[in-house]
């Protein structure tokens, strides 16, 4: 495997007596669309911001490179960052935004005009040159913070909930957009999200944060079908979390276990009746509350049952995943 | 950021702080008219003793005081009615109502206490005017006496004390209000209970700003006032450019700054938890 | 609800009367044929004339002027760093002392700055010879007390910023004095420069502090306009009261067109 592009060691950050980030160690390598994902209050943030230099670590190491970051300032670093809120520059219009980073480099005149120029094409946004981000819509303002970090040729490229502002149909473009820069383009992206659906259909692979540690580092589809914890599974798409004979815990997803009218040929069957259904589309969600008290969350891909009816699940003996935690 | 810090407080420092050692050392000397400057340096607290003993020197303390407070509450009784009609009115048209409420106060004071003396001289217009409505029939002077004073100084100090009360009039959740009127609040209720005490750091900031520098006020008193009215102001001024007793009014000097030191902290403090707030 | 919004403007009403009755009073009296603020006795402009061509008027506003231009820039380049430092500085020791030193000028009684300012610039004169008491004395007290103004209002611009636009800029690779520079600055000029309005206006007007530190052969706008005050009415400092009360609404309007477009 090649030398990381970015290394975290031991590193810890601390507001007050709260511990932000725990104790982190984490390798990112290049070309990888990487995720942090997390609840409110896990530490993504902190972490991103603790790459960018916006705060410095009471503890550990940041090797970017495998140079050693750690106590490096912001303008010092190879990495930029998109914000959140674009934080674009409200006395410039656009090209000059875009232009920005590279005048801070000293970069000749008539070369930052043809690399603004040259951005400003990759995010189709050639003919609002010289507008000003008060004139904007929130799509184009995204793409404008795009442009004036990629200008830069950075080696690694932060983006802190870069789809949060976005309405839902944009949302859907862009993740798309995102991703094919990023390839195209073979960048490194870290991408801090609370959006399980969002990480788990761009990343390559993503990390679990959970108070400031993390909990499960994989691929989508290693965290998604065999989730380290309870708590994972749960954050992950829809779990049910049961108690087998023996005291350990499995993860059975829904789209695992099959509805039946009567009582069907496996290990694992169980009757009960369906009280709800969420009707998705593609597919439906049937809670069911089963005999025994429990209530399963069961996928349907079709009509064959309605609520109040009584059903029988069943799932195969390896469709549940043993959780450690 | 070490140097940011240095260079205001280098000046602060020399051309403020500084002085006051000065002032102190002269409080704590001898008159010497004598003398250039006419001061013998020593360690007497005569000046002091003089201050608090002499009942003139007395009724200027407390005479002072009272104006000064009077004319607070007076300023905070019209002031807030204006800030909170300021921020209840359409944001459009906020700017506006307070420009003007503020361009009195880039008008030099001088000249507005000077607009007053017209106004209340003997036979002035509130003069003819009080007669035309007959609310008094010989209503003799107003100016010259402490009324005059009072309205000199609310006049002067109004904008002081609506613009901290619309900083913080204007900031109040009108939600908290309707809130209130759901759970069944009169009107008159939830102004009391919830509009007036989440305002209240308006209200002291713009008391301060008035009260503070009222007690020490010269011009309006001499202008407006009479010769009975004296007010430490004047004490200071009158010991020092007409006596040329510098040390007595280095003594009033002192005597006002410790006075005042307990309302400058309070303003000191409310402006750095309001910074706080809005961090 | 209705009620008491109607007893606010009705204040509100009666508080803009009170506040400019006498101004207007005063101004209009300014064309006033006879010397006499309680009779009107027809429409003259003599006294705006005789304003006009009154010398020492005209050079004690001058020095005025000019007195207020180097004070309210010297305040605003050193207001602007205390603003800043209020703002931005971390809990350093001795922090609420500094906040207090640079509040403290702006609501202390004139007469207690103005002594020991007198006091200062006297002892400095005997221990050095100099300088003598006129421009350079009365500009420095001025500027000692419109620090305060200009840092409260710079103070209050930085609290509303947003500081991931800073963030920005040095991640695209700007120090931080090139943050300041390119993003801070432009962004918070427009209150400096209302800061230096006020503080401009307030030198102009600044009469008690100005009393204390100048010298017999300065004389300001202010201490002339009191000499003759003390006398009783006069006709041209009603005159001069409408040109201040212009220039003053002039002044005002440019500095709420600086801060509200954003």
């Amino acid at each position: 495997m090649s030398d990381p592009i970015v290394r975290l060691e031991g590193l810890t950050k601390r507001f007050g007596a709260v511990a932000a980030v725990d104790g982190v160690d984490l390798d990112v390598v290049g070309g990888e669309l990487f995720a942090l994902l997390g609840g409110s209050g896990c530490g993504k943030t902190t972490l991103l911001r603790l790459l960018a230099g916006f705060e410095t670590p009471d503890a550990g190491r940041i090797l970017i490179d495998g140079k050693d970051m750690t106590g490096v300032p912001p303008h010092l670093r190879p990495v930029n960052m998109m914000f959140q809120s674009y934080a674009l520059f409200p006395h410039m219009n656009v090209a000059e935004n875009v232009g920005y980073g590279l005048r801070r480099e000293g970069v000749a005149k008539s070369e930052a005009a043809v690399r603004v120029a040259d951005a400003l094409t990759q995010v189709q946004l050639t003919d609002f040159a010289q507008r000003r981000p008060a004139q904007l819509s929130g799509g184009q303002r995204q793409r404008v913070a795009l442009a004036r970090a990629l200008v830069k040729r950075p080696r690694l490229l932060l983006l802190d909930e870069p789809l949060a502002a976005l309405d839902r149909k944009l949302r859907e473009g862009t993740r798309f957009e995102l991703v094919r820069l990023q390839e195209e383009l073979g960048l490194t992206f870290i991408m801090v999200t609370h959006d399980q659906e969002e990480a788990m259909s761009m990343a390559t692979r993503l990390a679990v944060m959970e108070a400031g540690r993390i909990v499960q580092t994989g691929s989508p589809r290693e965290v998604y079908e065999r989730p380290a914890s309870r708590f994972i599974a749960d954050f992950i798409g829809h779990a049910n979390i049961l108690k087998v004979p023996g005291g350990r815990w499995i993860a059975l997803r829904p789209e695992k276990i099959a509805l039946f009218a009567a009582r069907p040929d496996t290990a694992h069957a169980f009757a009960g009746r369906i009280v709800d259904i969420a009707y998705e589309g593609s597919r439906s969600l049937c809670r069911v509350a089963l005999d025994d008290g429990r209530t399963i969350l069961a996928s349907m891909s079709d009509d064959a049952f309605h609520r109040g009816q009584n059903v029988w699940l069943g799932w195969a003996a390896d469709a549940g995943h043993p959780l450690e935690a | 950021m070490r140097a940011v810090i240095a260079l205001p407080l280098v000046w602060l420092g020399i051309f403020f702080l500084l002085p006051f050692v000065l002032v102190l050392a002269i409080a704590l000397g001898t008159n010497a008219p004598d003398s250039v400057p006419p001061v013998a340096l020593g360690l007497s607290f005569a000046n002091f003793k003089l201050l608090f003993t002499d009942d003139l020197y007395l009724a200027a303390w407390l005479i002072s005081l009272r104006i000064a407070a009077t004319s607070t509450l007076v300023a905070l009784l019209l002031g807030y009615p204006m800030a909170y009609a300021i921020a209840r009115a359409a944001p459009a048209r906020r700017p506006l109502l307070l420009m003007l409420v503020v361009l009195p106060f880039w008008t030099s004071v001088l000249i507005r206490i000077y607009a007053w003396m017209g106004l209340l001289a003997r036979n002035g217009l509130l003069d003819q005017f009080l007669r035309w409505t007959g609310l008094a029939e010989n209503p003799g002077t107003i100016i010259g006496t402490e009324w005059a004073i009072h309205l000199g100084i609310v006049y002067a100090y109004l904008p002081f004390m609506v613009l901290p009360l619309y900083a913080t009039l204007e900031k109040l959740d009108t939600g908290l209000l309707e809130a209130a009127a759901d759970l069944g609040a009169r009107p008159l209720a939830a102004f009391l209970t919830v509009t007036l005490p989440l305002s209240l750091p308006g209200i002291v900031a713009g008391c301060l700003l008035v009260f503070i520098p009222s007690v020490g006020e010269f011009v309006i008193p001499d202008l407006l006032g009479g010769t009975e009215t004296l007010m430490i102001g004047k004490v200071l001024w009158d010991e020092f450019f007409t006596n040329g007793d510098w040390p007595l009014a280095s003594a009033v000097a002192i005597c006002l700054l410790v006075l005042l030191l307990g309302p400058l902290a309070l303003f000191q403090r409310q402006q750095a938890r309001s910074l706080e707030r809005r961090r | 609800m209705r009620g008491r919004v109607r007893f606010a403007i009705a204040a509100l009403g009666f508080g803009y009367a009170f506040l400019y009755l006498p101004l207007a009073l005063v101004m209009i009296y300014s064309f006033n044929e006879s010397r006499l603020v309680t009779v009107w006795s027809g429409f003259s402009t003599k006294w705006w004339s005789a304003l006009l061509a009154n010398e020492a008027m005209l050079s004690a506003a001058w020095l005025s002027i000019r007195i207020a231009v180097v004070s309210a820039s010297t305040a605003a380049i050193l207001g602007l760093a205390a603003g800043y430092a209020l703002a931005r500085a971390p809990a350093f020791p001795g922090r609420a002392l500094f906040g207090g030193m640079v509040i403290a000028p702006m609501v202390m009684p004139e007469v207690v700055m103005g002594i020991s300012m007198l006091l200062l610039f006297v002892g400095v004169d005997r221990m050095f010879g100099g300088p003598a008491r006129g421009f350079l004395t009365i500009a420095i007290a001025h500027t000692t007390f419109a620090i305060a103004f200009v840092a409260i209002v710079v103070q209050a611009r930085l609290a509303d910023f947003d500081r991931s636009l800073e963030e920005a800029a040095m991640d695209l690779g700007a120090t931080p004095w090139a943050t300041f520079r390119t993003i801070t600055l432009p962004l918070i000029a427009p209150a400096i420069g209302a800061g230096w309005l006020l503080a401009f206006t307030l030198s102009l007007d600044d009469l008690i502090l100005t009393q204390f530190v100048a010298g017999a052969q300065s004389q300001t706008l202010p201490m002339r306009v009191y000499s003759s005050v003390r006398l009783g009415v006069d006709p041209q400092i009603n005159v001069l009261a409408t040109i201040i009360v212009v220039v003053a609404a002039g002044a005002l309007i440019v500095s709420g067109w600086l801060t509200q477009r954003r």
